[in-house]
């Protein structure tokens, strides 16, 4: 059996770190020590697949339309060669319109939608697009500092092919001024980087008469161009 | 250029389904699995997350990886767990005990189920691994001996009862997990 082919590094800057001076959480879960650089074995190499029910639809719940503005949300997911994961769950979870999340320890004072749940699930198809319904999100407050507040985002969970492709991140919407004042957002470096986590305003995703569309494509970790540099830790 | 990580903030439990921590479950995909296995052997995983300050860690997604009892990731069993941490920094995972996994340039890796972990204050999350303590063949395992000798420890589980294994994971400081980079 031919050893499994290493993953890319992160160009530097366009991964955050995990110490961040601005973003107070970081500072006492963030590890000192350096990471082991680690060889790729069959373990980072494979990952779960679902057999799962999709949740295309977070707009409604029980028949009962959500309260706020609908929008669908929809992208390819990529690898960095370029390659469609095929078949791969996309989780995805929000706050209400409100900016308020349907969860025990989200105490903002902003009132909960009993027909909005805020997460969601669904499957990339051959040519790796995935598509949503949802409602905006609103943008909500958070203690980091003085009248901090989240810019209005969507957070996504995928699985690639190989476990060392799992990616958790956030999809920002365009024009949001808070996205210059956010230390999770800033936190990386590259304006390239950040930007590309931002969604675009898709006039054909946009559906008429129903909800505006946004694209936001993901890419997962690619292959390494140098196999022979990565392949020996 | 992939894709930046964000944190997973404190509340992707609306991703949370508490039955994955069982991943032997009835209803789920490897069911009967205990049978299928010849010396399949059903185990517990359980640990604490704490912080730098020692602090109960209480809004972790953590995340477990692993092969079959043959060591096998392509088989009908599938090592796949999510479990939150809870009020006193718990996780816990039924499962069965992976097998020896080909590493690379026919070596062998020694039994190990890899754990991810996501939380609020990690904007990307953290890569470690679970190995099984008195197991042969962690002395010859090619991850365990790129680890300085006196940090391998973070990463050995210790039985409580039989098939019980507790791993805790400290985040920062003194004794800290050795953590990965894939
Ligand atoms: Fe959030």
């Amino acid at each position: 059996m031919s050893d499994p082919i290493p993953y890319a590094r992160a160009i530097p800057g366009t991964q955050p770190p995990l110490d961040s001076a601005s973003y107070g959480s970081t500072h006492r879960r963030a590890p000192r020590q350096e990471p082991i650089r680690a060889p790729v074995t069959l373990t980072e190499a494979t990952s779960p697949r679902f057999a799962l029910p999709s949740h295309a639809d977070m707009s409604r719940l029980d028949g009962h339309a959500a309260m706020g503005e609908r929008i669908i949300v929809a992208g390819r997911v990529l690898d960095e060669r370029g390659t469609p994961l095929r078949g791969s769950m996309v989780e995805v979870w929000q706050a209400n319109a409100a900016g308020r999340y349907h969860h025990a320890r989200d105490q903002h004072d902003a009132p909960l939608d009993p027909h909005f749940s805020g997460q969601g699930r669904v499957f990339t198809d051959e040519e790796g697009w995935y598509r949503f319904t949802t409602i905006r999100p609103g943008a909500y407050p958070w203690r980091n500092h003085h009248n901090a507040w989240r810019p209005v985002h969507i957070h996504f969970s995928l699985f690639g092919q190989g476990f060392a492709q799992r990616l958790v991140t956030q999809m920002y919407f365009p024009g949001d001024p808070l996205l210059a004042l956010d230390p999770i957002f800033l936190a990386t470096a590259d304006e390239k980087a950040r930007e590309r986590l931002i969604a675009s305003f898709d006039l054909d995703i946009t559906q008429p008469e129903f909800a505006l569309g946004y694209r936001f494509d993901i890419t997962l970790r690619g292959p390494s161009a140098t196999p022979f540099e990565e392949g020996e830790a | 250029m992939s894709t930046a990580h964000q944190t997973s903030g404190p509340f992707w439990h609306l991703i949370d389904f508490p039955e994955w921590a069982d991943l032997l479950r009835a209803d789920g995909p490897n069911a009967g699995a205990p049978q299928t296995y010849a010396g399949g052997e059903r185990i517990t995983l359980q640990g604490t997350v704490t912080d730098g300050d020692g602090a109960l860690v209480t809004d972790a997604m953590i995340e477990i990886w692993h092969a079959d009892p043959d060591g096998r990731y392509d088989g009908a069993f599938q090592g796949f767990g999510r479990c939150a941490t809870d009020a006193e920094g718990r996780f816990r995972f039924t499962t069965l005990k992976p097998g020896p996994v080909p590493g690379r340039g026919n070596t062998l890796q020694a039994p190990h189920v890899q754990i991810a972990i996501f939380a609020r204050g990690l904007l990307r999350h953290l890569t470690t691994r679970l190995y099984f303590a008195e197991e042969p063949l962690n002395e010859s395992d090619p991850l365990l001996s790129l680890v300085p000798p006196e940090r391998r420890c973070t990463l050995i589980a210790t039985p409580t009862v039989p098939g019980t294994w507790q791993l805790d994971i400290r985040l920062q400081g003194g004794a800290e997990t050795v953590f990965l980079e894939l």
